[in-house]
């Protein structure tokens, strides 16, 4: 069955009681219990509640995976996977990561005494001479934020099975609907479902799916032990949005192309980078593993001082973290979303001053460009 | 101003331009920017909402902290919490906490360096005993779960002071409207809000308050990198719950009460644990410490039978996990609650397959105890 079909059935028969074809939000912390050693299969909604159920079931299923599991945020999903490791553990990471997820490993799990690589994970030999005996996994972002560098996930998942390590994927902004970690050797997923897959600037969740049933268990456990679950109402939204997804994506996808070729020929704009784009350095990768090259665009503008301008005069896209919804917005990462990085390793990455990340939501495409067009035009030229 | 008087006020500095009394439940996860180089308040919803933020005000307020946090569960709350130490570090924790958290603590901290010593909580010599160079925080509940053991928070504090940790207290059951930990110069209070706060057995939310700035501002920093938040429906449900806290609270206590006194004069009830009974070990320093007693209570049937008979039969109050709804709940410890303790570990405190333990809801309790009347004490 196509995802399409899958995502819009979600949580369909579910409530065979009242046949409702959206499935209730179960707004309640715990369950009666008919007697004594006995349970309806539900005993407090931390450890498990309907409406999350159905959720992480659907994004199981859409990912081909064992078991999902939903958290309240992206960074909470995967603060949760990391408690699966221990101190004196080591871990290789994709080095141009969300910031949040970069905050998170230094200033907060190295006190705790895991070690962490940030390394190019486009070079493969690079991610095998970070491999140390400590070494337990690799955290990579299957399209990097902000600069879309394309993972090669078989090839990476390939030489972590030969050194027994898991292969995590950060797959939030392909969603399984363009790339299917799971059907390419990796481990776990692990989503910001705050982004395409609620896909309305409405929800903040976190989603992770495992393909083995025996690692599986252990999240299970730690989402239960640690708590950090997704509420109700917040996973209703998801399911809800993850019925769309595929044709937001679609029409995101048609817009983001026409506009990242449009930006290229914009005498304002030095550089554009989209997966889409023939001479990105990941294109025939990207075709090969995925259906798809996204809606995420990052350019740079010709000077520094074109920056504040141009997200000041931008009307419809609003200038506002997170990515991914309905709604197109603009960011500015090396003071947002990037913040927490160092300045010589941003300088390194190339997240620079003069770098904005687009993404496009589903509104006219044109309309978009008229835009960008605008807040591009300096006084000057005009 | 008095706390009935705060319930109702607290929480309500965000103040959108329509001027409502109930604050809107925002749903945005992110929020346009005017500037480059001047941020709004608000930049993405993990980090602040507005309808959490007001939550996070009003518990702050009420416990007399200068910040508070919420959080996807009370686990979240005390995970986060424990996210503050170290690998190395060492914590003191009373011995009858919690499941979840002896579970977390020994289960999942422990492989990131965190040890823990599980102490009589109660005497504070014994949690002195327990203090060791590396050791950063004492972490009690008063009263504890499910005994209902008392701690003395004034000597917890200044034993913590004097040594120079924090103190950490999970202040679940008895909430500000009762005790006020901080003001007892503790350093952080944890709330599983499922429970009495919010009141309703209809949402699971944690909440954390530090007493002072420099705590405070690394648990929200915790907080944000973490990212267990409390989503905006949760966090709006669980402030609507709080404006009847003391209410709900007082008539709970006054039934809860009742039902104790019941309780101890039946035959084959053998034990009852509840801090408002003069017979209990901790009921002087519970008077001297907070407002109340509280609505929960414990007990032990003569019999694993009995007691399976009590929970099978009840109808009246849910036998269910937790506590602190409008609906009674009864709960079963052994195979619930403390199920995530090994057996030995719960027989060492006590708590015996024959204890159930009943959170007093809002029913009328001559109900309640009618229900209880004829499943103890009538041949089956």
């Amino acid at each position: 069955m196509s995802l399409a079909t899958q995502a819009a059935q979600l949580g369909v028969g579910w409530d065979g009681c009242t046949g409702a074809v959206s499935v209730p939000i179960y707004q309640t912390a715990t369950f009666r219990h008919p007697s004594l050693g006995q349970s309806t299969g539900y005993d407090y909604s931390r450890s498990k509640n309907p409406t999350r159920q159905v959720l992480e079931d659907g994004i199981a299923l859409l990912e081909g995976g064992a078991r999902g599991f939903a958290y309240s945020s992206g960074m909470a999903a995967l603060t949760s996977l990391l408690l699966l490791f221990k101190s004196g553990d080591h871990l290789i990471v994709t080095e141009d990561l969300y910031g949040g997820t970069y905050r998170l490993f230094e200033q907060c799990f190295t006190q705790y005494g895991v070690q962490f690589t940030y390394v190019d994970t486009t070079d493969l030999e690079a991610v095998r001479r970070a491999a140390r005996p400590q070494t337990r996994a690799l955290v990579v972002e299957s399209l990097t934020n902000p600069l879309l560098k394309v993972a090669d996930i078989a090839g990476l998942a390939s030489i972590a099975r030969e050194r027994g390590l898991l292969t995590i994927v950060d797959n939030t902004f392909l969603t399984p609907y363009l790339l299917r970690p799971l059907d390419l050797g990796a481990d776990i997923t692990i989503y910001s479902g705050t982004k395409y897959l609620a896909g309305h600037n409405d929800t903040v969740c976190g989603l992770v799916v495992v393909k083995e049933p025996a690692i599986a268990e252990k999240v299970a456990f730690h989402q239960n032990a640690a708590g950090a679950v997704l509420g109700p109402q917040d996973s209703w939204l998801t399911i809800r949005g993850m019925k769309t997804l595929s044709i937001r994506l679609d029409r995101q996808q048609e817009n983001a192309a026409r506009i990242a070729h449009w930006l290229r020929g914009h005498p304002s704009v030095q550089k554009v980078y989209y997966p889409g784009l023939s001479d990105h350095p990941g294109h025939e990768l990207m075709s090969r593993q995925g259906k798809g090259f996204g809606a995420m665009i990052a350019f740079e503008v010709a000077d520094p001082a074109l920056v504040a301008p141009l997200l000041n005069k931008l009307g419809l896209i609003s200038f506002a973290e997170s990515l991914g919804g309905v709604e197109s917005l603009i960011t500015f990462p090396a003071v947002q979303t990037h913040a927490d990085i160092e300045p010589h390793t941003r300088q390194r990455l190339g997240i620079t001053s003069v770098l904005l990340r687009l993404s496009v939501g589903i509104e006219d495409a044109d309309d978009l460009i008229a835009d960008l067009q605008h807040a591009l035009t300096t006084e000057a030229a005009a | 101003m008095k706390i009935a008087t705060r319930l109702i006020h607290s929480g309500k500095d965000v103040r959108p331009a329509t001027g409502p009394l109930s604050v809107p439940l925002y749903h945005a996860s992110t929020y346009a920017q005017q500037s480059v180089d001047d941020f709004g308040p608000w930049d993405y919803a993990r980090s602040g909402n507005p309808t959490r933020q007001a939550l996070e005000e009003a518990i702050a307020e009420l416990e007399g902290g200068v910040c508070g946090c919420a959080f996807g569960s009370g686990m979240a709350a005390i995970s986060s919490t424990l996210l503050l130490f170290s690998s190395g570090d060492h914590l003191v924790v009373g011995e009858d906490v919690y499941g979840g958290a002896f579970r977390v603590m020994t289960q999942v901290f422990d492989r990131w360096g965190l040890s823990v010593s599980f102490v009589d909580a109660t005497n504070p010599s014994a949690m002195e005993a327990e203090i060791r160079g590396n050791t950063k925080a004492l972490y009690v509940e008063t009263p504890s779960n499910p005994l209902l053991k008392i701690s003395d928070l004034s000597s917890a504090a200044r034993l913590a002071k004097r040594h120079g940790i924090l103190s950490i207290v999970d202040n679940t059951f008895m909430t500000p409207c009762l005790q006020r930990p901080l003001e007892l110069g503790c350093d952080i209070v944890v709330h599983s809000g499922t429970k009495f706060l919010n009141g309703h057995s209809d949402v699971v939310c944690g909440l954390a308050v530090a007493a002072d700035l420099h705590v405070g501002k690394r648990l929200r920093f915790i907080q944000n990198s973490f990212g267990a938040v409390l989503g905006p429906n949760d966090s709006w449900l669980t402030l609507r719950g709080l404006r009847t806290l003391k209410v709900r609270m007082e008539e709970s206590q006054r039934s809860a009460l009742r039902i104790a006194q019941w309780l101890e004069s039946q035959p084959r009830v053998r034990r009852v644990w509840y801090p408002g009974l003069a017979s209990h070990p901790g009921h002087e320093v519970h008077q001297r410490q907070t407002d109340g007693p509280g609505a929960v209570l414990s007990f032990e049937l003569e019999s694993v039978e009995l007691t399976k008979k009590l929970l099978e039969g009840v109808k009246l109050a849910a036998f269910a996990v937790s506590l602190g709804g409008v609906e009674s709940i009864l709960s079963y410890p052994s195979k619930m609650s403390h199920a995530a303790m090994p057996p030995e570990q719960r027989a060492k405190r006590g708590i015996s397959d024959a204890l159930v333990r009943l959170s007093v809801g809002l029913e009328d309790p001559d109900d309640l105890i009618g229900e209880l009347d004829a499943l103890i004490n009538t041949a089956r």
